[in-house]
């Protein structure tokens, strides 16, 4: 039984809507509930962008999720205004490559990696989001390495297959953060 | 056969859905949170060989499908609160010249330009009227994605069958929110001649005219008269509403949409204190679902109902109509775009539950 709830949380641009999408529709393949649900409204380019992703084994009421049990972060403002929407003892992943401080909560995990700088090295900045949702799959058990993999190949049109491994590379790079 | 189950976001499917159910004549204004139908539409009505427009306002939306209908088309149009407003006037004629169309309203919260979140702030529009005259719409509130895909393709059969303007009320919530949804290898589309259609003599020895303009009080009572007749079919035959957890329940809740799907969680939480809460959840919102509420408080094991609305109480008029005074009918609501936390509605059970005294209640 399985009732878990992510916000992914960055600036425009950083790939936080697609990333939560990619979560969703791994879950999904698992054959679970699952809901994605996109802030909306008079954001601009460089602003934030926020979503947030239910997986369950029953129905989802609310998909807006106020209470987290992990969130992703990927900038500064993001860190501040998500850190009190963390459950107690939930998990806080963080890009720390962009952010220099740490939240106050004492009350919840942290994982600080170097998602950005792994993302450079790796050739796009896309694949920050996806390092830490290597590190939240692995350090949470809430998605298996291999539907994440798979459910890939499903919803990519074939001429993208060939990003597939070194997305997995970003899985994997983030994962060794959650031992 | 339903299909692979896909992730799908709500506007989107509802353009699918108005397109699978043989909709080729689409005419829309955007405004958030309902623009994606059209970014939909724009796409794939080219492909399917229909028409797409984007109109120059809404009220040019609307009366093209005014024209649409009239020419026997399937066709819809889509908008957001302030949009639908502006649509009003069109969808008074229709009912008027008694014409088939499907009109989807995902609120945003209200009133003037208000913000762009969820509400449900537009059920007295929808369900008592809108536009002017005595006219009703059939008005849907789908609480899921899937079943927003199920019920826009049933709209345009009852749209068709009646006559009238068929109305999905979402919201931003269900608009914006990606979820899995199977769709059918094949839709229950019911054909439905429409010999009335302006579409050409056609050999008969008559002009088919449309309209809605009736000068002599007489005529235009008979008019009226009839509509009144169709109205009261509808009412008998399709009323829409699942019953959650009635048996035994102490406390019933009322809530359509985007709050049912809160609601249904907090039933859950509820049972695990030991307090047995049920749900009618409204599917039609007109005709509305007067009869299994009136069932639900002459239940001797119902104590109370709460009514959870995305708005100041709108809905809870019809609910106290149907409870009738027998038991007390308690409200909880959020405003301005906010949803309510499932704890929040939880409390209020738990104190409804403990008799304490809070706001509300009366008959």
């Amino acid at each position: 039984m399985i009732d878990f709830s992510i916000i992914f949380a960055g600036f425009g641009g950083q790939g936080i809507l697609s990333a939560g999408k990619m979560a969703a529709e791994a879950a999904l393949y698992e054959g679970r509930e699952v809901s994605w649900f996109p802030s909306y409204g008079p954001e601009m380019r460089g602003g934030t962008a926020n979503c947030s992703v239910v997986i369950s084994d029953s129905p989802i009421g609310s998909p807006v999720v106020n209470d987290a049990d992990v969130v992703i972060c990927l900038n500064q403002p993001s860190m501040e205004k998500f850190e009190s929407q963390l459950k107690p003892g939930a998990l806080m992943i963080l890009d720390s490559s962009l952010i220099k401080t740490r939240p106050t909560r004492t009350d919840i995990k942290v994982i600080a990696m170097e998602a950005s700088d792994i993302a450079s090295e790796l050739g796009k900045m896309m694949f920050a989001p996806i390092t830490m949702i290597g590190c939240m799959a692995t350090a949470t058990g809430c998605l298996s390495r291999e539907s994440f993999e798979k459910s890939l190949y499903e919803i990519l049109p074939e001429r993208k297959h060939n990003l597939i491994p070194k997305n997995m590379e970003a899985f994997d790079r983030g994962a060794a953060f959650a031992q | 056969m339903a299909q692979k189950r896909v992730l799908m976001k709500g506007n989107e499917v509802i353009a699918e859905a108005a397109i699978r159910a043989g909709c080729r004549n689409y005419f829309g204004y955007p405004i958030t949170p309902q623009t994606e139908v059209m970014h939909y539409m724009a796409k794939k009505m080219v492909q399917v060989g229909g028409n797409f427009v984007q109109a120059e306002s809404e009220v040019a939306a609307i009366n093209m499908v005014y024209g649409a209908a009239t020419a026997g088309f399937r066709t819809m149009t889509s908008s957001s609160s302030p949009g639908i407003s502006l649509k009003q006037e069109g969808i008074s004629y229709i009912a008027g010249a008694e014409l088939p169309a499907v009109v989807v309203n995902i609120v945003r919260a209200g009133p003037g330009l208000g913000g762009i979140q969820p509400a449900q702030g537009d059920y007295f529009q929808a369900t008592k009227g809108g536009g002017h005259g005595d006219y009703r719409n059939i008005v849907i509130a789908p609480a899921s994605v899937q079943e927003l895909y199920e019920l826009v393709v049933e709209a345009f059969n009852l749209a068709d069958k009646y006559r009238m303007t068929c109305m999905i009320l979402g919201d931003g919530t269900l608009g914006q929110m990606m979820e899995p949804v199977a769709f059918r290898d094949e839709e229950p589309i019911e054909t439905i001649e429409k010999p009335w259609a302006a579409n050409g003599r056609k050999g008969d020895s008559f002009h088919h005219t449309v309209t809605s303009i009736y000068i002599d009080p007489d005529v235009l009572e008979r008019k009226n008269l009839e509509l009144q007749e169709k109205y009261q079919i509808v009412e008998a035959n399709e009323v829409r509403y699942e019953a959650i957890n009635m048996e035994d329940a102490e406390i019933v809740i009322t809530a359509f949409s985007t709050c049912s799907r809160i609601c249904r969680n907090v039933i859950r939480q509820a049972a695990e204190l030991g307090i047995k809460v049920g749900m009618i959840r409204p599917i039609t919102l007109w005709p509305f679902p007067y009869k299994a509420i009136e069932e639900a408080a002459n239940m001797s094991s119902v104590k109370a109902f709460l009514d959870v609305e995305l708005n100041a109480g709108q809905m809870i008029e019809d609910v106290k109509l149907a409870v009738s005074g027998k038991k007390p009918v308690y409200f909880h609501g959020r405003l301005g775009g906010n949803l309510p936390m499932q704890k929040e509605i939880l409390d209020k059970i738990v104190a409804i539950h403990e008799g304490k005294n809070i706001e509300g209640g009366n008959f």
